[in-house]
């Protein structure tokens, strides 16, 4: 059989439930909170500020440094320990790449700014998570930026195009009785919202190339809902209002039709409000 | 190190009696706490004290014991000052400062002798429970001792035991079972600043004070750890004030620990 219906209920191209809010850390220059199901990111701006060691300095330009952390007890196995890792490296790298593109770093020579994202509680998709709140702390921070970048996970589990899996469709196989297909692709992405560039890509699993290309045409088409709720939570902080779209979709699905979305990406879920879950499908079970 | 005048406006402001932000001398920023927020962890806290903002999660396992103590589990309290929750931290291994608080806070807990240590043991020689207790400032305005003391300690009350199977840790999976600890250790840190002593200093204060004194308390009234800190020094009369104010605000502060004992999973936390 295929996937025919989702192990949370949701529509196959339905978020998770989505919170963010700006402005949650007072010491940090720019910072936020962003949580998709139950997956949580905090993250926090500091600078633009010398950079040391000195040698590493460039009078041309500045330079963004991303750390990326799962606190001990975020893990939904053993505890994580603490201290980077081969995982948490390579996701600050990657997630480092997804976000300068968006910053003009030449205006901040000999300078760096620093991101450092911290997940109290995961359920895959961190990395993504971690990017969306990384992106609402640089534009609350002050930054001069040209877009904010929103992230999602999309893939597939037993031959079923999916948006935004959660830890148990990361792992289908050994959560449901039977399944068609062994295969689960995990595809994280990161995208400028207004000019649907992709920043950050990634996959794991097995998947053919239809399937990889209608997962990212859903990517797209998800991509703007999540944005609206990062220009929400920064509204609220900067403005008091609550802005125009909480709900994810409303007012958004033409910039996402904009973005070349093929009548493939639209929305099977009820889609209310609020209810996007864009995780990318770090695995949480890594310690 | 905070600079020259802002220190001495600290010490002006308290000559008249008046902290840097209002408050009395002997006055805590508002405290906040909140269990079970955390879904992945066996037990969990968030507490917010003014602007200084922490989580502690706990996490178990099952491992051999050590070989001086074969049928006693083991509790181990872990601080990291993360980088995100203040511009003075640093990424890296941890400094000696970072090490200090969480030793202070894990002796705070372990002298105070109220977790029944050979309950936790499964078999001895062979496997005990091991518990682990991460404390993580989100922001740090001060008063890390105090505050991230409260936070373990109500993650530890508010945490149950995971599902064993097959001898193996179901963390999907949760007992009714609560940790055996029979006492609330309250950690209270009395600050000298200008021969004035305050509670719970807010950044700016905790940089200009020449000496803490962190006494932790149990709901005895005994004391169960002690530290000294900074490089001013103390007199005999100067502890007692001290100890006097610590066990005073230790009941203040045990009190607002057991009324947060309501979980609050899938909450926000913002």
């Amino acid at each position: 059989m295929v996937y025919n219906k989702r192990v949370d209920g949701r529509g196959f191209d339905e978020l998770r439930p989505i919170e963010a809010k700006a402005g949650v850390i007072p010491k940090a220059d720019g910072s936020a909170y962003f949580k998709m199901g139950k997956t949580v990111a905090y993250a926090a701006v500091y600078g633009p500020r010398e950079l040391f060691p000195k040698f590493m300095q460039d009078p041309k330009k500045g330079i963004l440094r991303v750390n990326y952390n799962m606190m001990p007890f975020s893990g939904a196995g053993e505890r994580v320990r603490p201290g980077p890792s081969r995982r948490s490296k390579e996701i600050s790298m990657v997630s480092e790449k997804a976000l300068s593109t968006v910053l003009n770093l030449d205006d901040y020579p000999n300078a760096v700014v620093d991101v450092f994202i911290e997940l109290p509680q995961t359920d895959a998709g961190s990395r993504c998570c971690g990017i969306n709140a990384a992106a609402i702390a640089l534009a609350d921070a002050g930054l001069a930026m040209r877009d904010l970048v929103s992230a999602v996970a999309v893939g597939q589990a037993d031959n079923r195009v999916i948006v935004d899996l959660n830890y148990e469709e990361e792992h289908l196989p050994e959560f449901v009785d039977h399944v068609d297909s062994e295969h689960v692709a995990d595809i994280p992405v990161a995208m400028v919202p207004s000019t649907g560039e992709i920043t950050l890509l990634q996959m794991d699993g097995i998947v053919n190339r239809e399937a990889l290309m209608e997962a990212l045409h859903k990517a797209a088409a998800a991509i703007p809902q999540i944005s609206a709720i990062q220009r929400n939570a920064l509204k609220q902080k900067f403005h008091g209002e609550t802005g125009e779209g909480l709900n994810g979709n409303n007012g958004h699905n033409g910039q996402s039709a904009g973005n070349g979305n093929s009548g493939a990406t639209t929305q099977t879920a009820p889609a209310d409000n609020e209810s996007d879950s864009t995780d990318t499908g770090a695995d949480l079970t890594q310690g | 190190m905070v600079d020259i005048e802002t220190k001495k406006h600290i010490i002006e402001c308290l000559t008249k009696g008046v902290r840097y932000d209002g408050r009395s001398m002997t006055e805590f920023r508002p405290i906040e706490v909140r269990t079970g927020l955390i879904e992945t962890a066996e037990g969990s806290a968030q507490v917010k004290c003014g602007n200084t903002e922490v989580i502690a999660g706990v996490k178990m396992t099952m491992e051999k014991p050590y070989p001086d103590t074969p049928n006693e589990g083991i509790l181990m309290v872990g601080a990291e000052l993360l980088p995100l929750s203040n511009p003075r931290y640093e990424s890296g291994p941890p400094d000696a400062y970072a090490i200090e608080v969480a030793r202070v806070i894990d002796r705070g807990i372990r002298e105070s002798k109220s977790l029944d240590n050979k309950r936790l043991c499964i078999q001895a020689g062979e496997k005990v429970w091991t518990i682990n207790v991460d404390i993580c400032p989100i922001n740090d305005d001060g008063n890390l001792f105090d505050v991230g003391s409260m936070a373990a300690v109500a993650a530890i009350l508010s945490a149950t035991f995971p599902a064993v199977e097959n001898d193996k840790i179901n963390y999907k999976k949760r007992t009714a079972e609560k940790i055996p600890l029979a006492k609330i250790p309250i950690a209270v840190t009395v600050s000298k600043i200008g021969g004035f002593f305050i509670v719970d200093p807010q950044e700016s204060e905790e940089q200009s004070c020449d000496t803490r004194l962190t006494v932790t308390t149990t709901d005895d009234g005994n004391l169960c750890a002690l530290q000294k800190g900074g490089y001013g020094t103390l007199t005999i009369p100067d502890i007692d004030k001290m100890l006097t104010l610590a066990l005073a605000k230790a009941t203040e502060i045990r009190k607002l620990i057991k009324d947060s004992l309501v979980p609050r999973t899938g909450e926000s936390y913002e």
